[in-house]
């Protein structure tokens, strides 16, 4: 549709700077986490420790890559290429910046919510495949976490839609010209993070893989290169969800004087950032205390930001 | 181009529903069910219907069919109902489906061969959907609504906690 899109130097280079950033975070969080715990984090290997994801990059690859002879094989394997796939995929319709971009689609944030959506079948095939209690119990959690929390999701960006009056993401982008999402939208976007941390299963909603409680959850029984897509598939989840917050109320590319594709990364780090924060700040909730606040609290805020948001468009155009 | 990517995703439609009937396997079963209404949404797609397309794969792949795995993972069974699957899917009981299946078949033959509803779709946007919707369908829609009500009150019947006594006597 749009001239610049979607040639294949575009896809490739998009692919694997992704990927490659989902990769870095590995470091980028240990390293994170330990300054903000007054430690110093992997500082071994090359220069502040960067290569250590090289290393654990070996060390992943000549692993033992063991299934279990009591899982159900080829629902073990599939699994985790599912998490690997749909959150790749899901990086189709980012608009990084003018002319940076896969495809330009129409419908391009509901496409963002269906990919999100499709990719909490790799935890439950693997909760389910892996044949283990405490993966069940990962599977089940990961199901109804985030069935639950997709229709919040959902619901707190129509305010956005609302306003920009498009699903079109490079339009939403556009429409932020006289100013950021957040503002009108504060309500939208807070529910919209929780959300978001929800779906991405992080810490501290990372319920489904409670080590505490459920050793390793969904993927106890997984080792190796199996393992380590579902390690990256979080990563690519996590820079996923950040891309999407700033598009949706950040203004995604827009800002002064550095080019908009430096601004949209930028952005992009904080969000990724403010993840790791997350994790490294705040406790666990119990299960039933996230689904009870889901349901009973995020829903009528969602429902009532749409209203208030609804009425506000309505009597602004007399 | 377009008609021979909507006839590989056909394809992939039936082969995947057929698929998901022979299974003995529930969990597999529901996996090339979902693969089944992916190969639906990219049918949607390419006929122009984008909003569709993407509703398909949200509430039917993304919301139903991991109820639909919750539930079937919570029973958990085993190898046990696959003996049972085995022993209801009898060669002999696929004859009256079959059967069935064949007439449709022919009479979609008959249609595509007189030639009707060849057209190509056009682009619906999401404008036009709302518009329809609450429009000339607004009594179909608020008759869902009521369908969908009824069966969340019937829901939260059945899973309201069974009322207990506390210490102070009080209800909760």
């Amino acid at each position: 549709m749009n001239t610049g899109l979607g040639d294949a130097a575009d896809i490739i280079g998009i692919l694997v700077s992704v990927i490659f950033v989902a990769a870095m975070l590995i470091w980028v969080e240990r390293r994170l986490l330990a300054v903000w715990q007054d430690r110093l984090g992997p500082n071994r290997v090359g220069p502040f420790g960067l290569m250590q994801v090289v290393a654990d990059m070996i060390k992943m690859f000549f692993k033992e890559d063991w299934i279990p002879p009591f899982a159900d094989k080829p629902v073990f394997i599939l699994a985790p290429t599912i998490v690997f796939i749909t959150m790749l995929t899901g990086f189709a319709v980012v608009p990084f910046a003018p002319g940076v971009g896969i495809i330009d689609f129409n419908f391009g944030l509901l496409y963002f919510l269906a990919l999100s959506s499709l990719s909490v079948y790799s935890i439950v095939l693997a909760g389910y495949a892996s044949n283990n209690k405490y993966s069940l119990l990962g599977g089940i959690r990961a199901a109804a976490q985030t069935v639950s929390y997709e229709v919040f999701m959902g619901i707190s960006v129509m305010g956005v839609v609302m306003l920009s009056g498009t699903f079109n993401l490079r339009e939403i982008v556009e429409a932020q010209r006289d100013g950021w999402f957040i503002i009108p939208q504060f309500f939208g976007f807070i529910i919209f993070l929780i959300a978001v941390v929800a779906e991405s299963r992080r810490t501290p909603l990372d319920l489904p893989e409670a080590e505490q409680e459920l050793i390793a959850g969904f993927h106890t029984e997984y080792s190796g290169m199996k393992f380590g897509m579902f390690f990256v598939g979080e990563y690519l989840g996590i820079t996923l969800s950040s891309a999407m917050i700033v598009t949706l109320f950040f203004g995604g590319w827009l800002g002064p004087w550095l080019p908009p594709l430096l601004w949209f990364c930028l952005k992009t780090a904080v969000g990724i950032m403010f993840f790791i924060l997350l994790r490294g700040s705040l406790p666990r909730p119990r299960y039933d205390q996230l689904m009870a606040f889901g349901w009973t609290v995020l829903l009528p805020a969602a429902l009532l930001n749409l209203l208030v948001t609804g009425g506000v468009v309505l009597s602004l155009q007399g | 181009m377009t008609l021979t990517l909507f006839y590989i995703a056909s394809a992939v439609a039936v082969f995947a529903t057929v698929m998901m009937i022979t299974r003995l396997n529930a969990v597999h079963g529901l996996l090339y069910l979902i693969l089944s209404l992916l190969a639906v949404g990219v049918l949607f797609f390419l006929l122009g219907a984008h909003f569709a397309a993407v509703l398909e794969v949200i509430i039917y792949a993304g919301a139903i069919m991991v109820l639909f795995v919750f539930v079937i993972m919570m029973l958990n069974q085993g190898q046990k109902t696959i003996e049972q699957e085995r022993i209801w899917l009898q060669p002999g009981m696929w004859i009256g489906p079959s059967l069935l299946a064949l007439i449709l078949f022919v009479e979609m033959l008959v249609i595509v061969i007189s030639g009707g509803s060849a057209e190509t779709g056009h682009v619906v946007n999401a404008k036009q959907v709302g518009i329809a919707l609450y429009g000339p369908y607004l009594l179909a829609v608020e008759l869902a609504s009521m369908l969908l009500l009824a069966g969340l009150v019937g829901a939260y019947h059945l899973a309201k906690p069974i009322l207990k006594t506390t210490k102070t006597g009080e209800r909760s």
